[in-house]
């Protein structure tokens, strides 16, 4: 009798380790690349006191590629289809980034319907990124499924409005220096108003399933506090500083394309929380919807390119420019230095995402691992985009 | 927003010794920069980011830009007297700039909505002399882009908080966007046990006894 007490007393016995770690020693913890929840194959090496992360410090480079220098000696037509793969949502955005950038450089006017086309891709991309946006984070909260398959739903029209017009439904290649490849039927127009006209309804429905949610409000709100002073500091752009109360967006500040003739708001948060993120975009696509009725009523028939344009042997004077535009996910921007040469001297991608993640360590410190995963996912990334 | 010119007499006020100089644009962008000295450029960077007619607080695009050795040749008509004739003779002349690397800052005003004015630092060479300093204490979204500069291009800046290799991986060991990079055949390559392990076996053991000359046919004349 008495041996097998010893034993249970033995079991009971915490080990010799035991008391250090009790006391807070920090456990390194490798998240990612391979896992669902972040976006592609970003890694984070977390350091961990119980379920709190204390320190987190991003590891990239698992998908890049080196693109500026693919950039640098390629054409300048040629890297157009290649910016699709930047930011693999939003194609049109990145073409328009690029498209600008060269025209700034080489001084090309644009016709009217071309940039009222490059205004409705444009805000059609921010819809479906947006949306779908919304989805994948509900899924990283746990509300797997149902909210994502709505958010594709939706994406999924716009994919084949995108298809119709370009010729594929991610990789779009649309825009051309000084235009657009190919002109818009009225039925597609038409067809594209009717989309849009109904898009409101699913936002809705989608607002009133999700963000009134007692959990998500439960996981968002407090979570990842953003000041605007770091933001600014740390070069946050897009909705994400518009979520700290910052107003910045590019398409009021830059006045590029046709943006000044539309009239459209554009919504703030108040406490730079994960929940003010969330409602951002859910608001933003609500603008962006008024901003595509006004382009849809005004567009009118014309030209969609410079003909005065080389498409080949184009060749910009020699000089540098940077365009940038507000990319769904913030600023997307592109530098371009020429020596006269077919080929850029210098083809630099200003990428929002990579920057804005500047700041995921100062957003994840003294949260639990399961908000890291909802704070990463409301920051937008698309790991093309990151590692270039 | 006021004009270069301003601007940089404005800092040589402010900061005592700073050399800044207007780099000219000649694209139909008209986004002029300013060259600013390396000793003086994070006193500079304060200037521009607290100055309150300027107020740039938000630093967008940081990047790097390789320069290299360049030869221009340079032709002048000289009048020469040859054979008691005095001729138009047309010489050549070679110079060498040397090359350098620079880093480019794209910086707006978020308060004012203006901008951008673009500085720019160069280092004194492509070799040694690849030191910066780095303005991540002034603009902490220089933090990723300066790693990825000294990532690439292999810019030292000094006063970085975390420089490390960002998108290469560490073990890496040239800057692949310089001009003069050559990528290497096989990246996968490196030495393996395996490789050791044959160099042993073929000491170890005699070569293979040629065959009937069944594998040869193919090198026969």
């Amino acid at each position: 009798m008495s041996a097998v007490v010893e034993t249970i007393e033995a079991m009971e016995r915490p080990p010799l380790s035991m008391g250090s770690r009790l006391e807070g020693e920090l456990l390194e913890v490798s998240m990612g690349p391979q896992h669902p929840s972040t976006h592609g194959v970003f890694r984070m090496n977390v350091a961990l006191d119980g379920e709190i992360v204390r320190k987190l410090k991003p590891v990239f480079g698992y998908l890049h590629r080196n693109h500026e220098k693919i950039g640098e000696n390629t054409s300048y037509l040629g890297s157009m289809p290649y910016t699709d793969r930047l930011d693999y949502f939003c194609s049109m955005t990145n073409n328009w980034a690029y498209a600008l950038s060269v025209e700034k450089l080489a001084g090309i006017e644009v016709p009217e319907r071309a940039e009222y086309l490059r205004v409705i891709l444009a805000e059609l991309t921010r819809l479906q990124n947006h949306a779908s946006l919304l989805g994948f984070l509900l899924s990283d909260m746990g509300a797997w499924g149902t909210p994502l398959m709505y958010a594709f739903r939706e994406r999924e029209k716009i994919l084949d409005l995108f298809e119709s017009l370009a010729g594929s439904r991610m990789m779009c290649d649309y825009m051309r220096f000084g235009g657009c490849r190919v002109d818009a039927s009225e039925e597609w127009l038409a067809g594209a108003q009717q989309i849009v006209d109904r898009f409101p309804k699913f936002l809705d429905e989608f607002e009133e399933l999700i963000l009134g949610n007692e959990i998500v409000i439960g996981r968002t709100q407090n979570v990842g506090k953003l000041s605007a002073e770091l933001a600014v500091n740390a070069g946050i752009t897009g909705p994400m500083l518009r979520a700290c109360g910052v107003n910045y967006d590019i398409r009021k500040i830059d006045c590029y394309g046709f943006y000044p003739r539309f009239k459209f708001r554009i919504p703030l948060g108040e406490h730079g929380d994960t929940y003010d993120r969330l409602m951002m975009r859910a608001l933003e696509m609500r603008e962006s919807v008024e901003i595509l009725k006004q382009a849809f009523a005004q567009i009118a028939p014309g030209p969609i390119v410079n003909p005065k344009v080389k498409v080949r042997a184009f060749r910009p004077p020699v000089g540098e420019a940077y365009g940038r535009i507000e990319g769904p996910k913030g600023e997307l921007g592109f530098y371009l230095i020429s020596d006269g040469a077919p080929n850029p001297y210098r083809y630099r991608v200003r990428p929002p995402s990579f920057i804005n993640l500047t700041v995921l360590e100062d957003l994840c410190l003294g949260h639990t691992v399961a908000d890291v995963m909802v704070i990463l996912g409301s920051i937008d990334i698309v790991m093309g985009e990151v590692d270039r | 927003m006021e004009s270069l010119g301003e601007i940089k007499s404005r800092i040589e006020a402010a900061v005592f010794g700073a050399k800044i100089e207007i780099m000219q644009n000649g694209s139909p962008s008209q986004q002029h920069s300013l060259l600013i000295d390396n000793e003086h450029a994070v006193a500079v960077a304060r200037f521009l980011r607290v100055d309150p007619a300027l107020y740039l607080d938000f630093c967008s695009n940081v990047t790097g830009v390789d320069w290299l050795d360049r030869v221009v040749k340079k032709t002048t008509k000289v009048k020469k007297i040859v054979d008691g004739q005095e001729k138009e003779v047309v010489e050549t002349s070679e110079e060498k700039i040397p090359g350098y690397l620079e880093a480019v800052y794209h910086l707006y005003s978020i308060t004012h909505k203006h901008g951008p004015v673009i500085i720019r630092m160069r280092t004194s060479d492509r070799a040694d002399g690849t030191h910066l300093p780095s303005l991540t204490p002034v603009w902490r979204s220089a933090e990723f882009q300066e790693r990825e500069i000294f990532d690439l291009y292999g810019i030292r800046f000094g006063g970085h908080p975390d420089l490390r290799r960002i998108l290469m991986w560490d073990e890496f060991e040239n800057y692949p966007m310089r001009k003069d990079y050559h990528e290497p055949d096989d990246y996968e390559w490196e030495p393996t046990p395996h490789d050791d392990v044959m160099e042993k076996a073929k000491v170890h053991y005699p070569p293979r006894p040629e065959m009937d000359g069944a594998e040869k046919i193919t090198s026969q004349p």
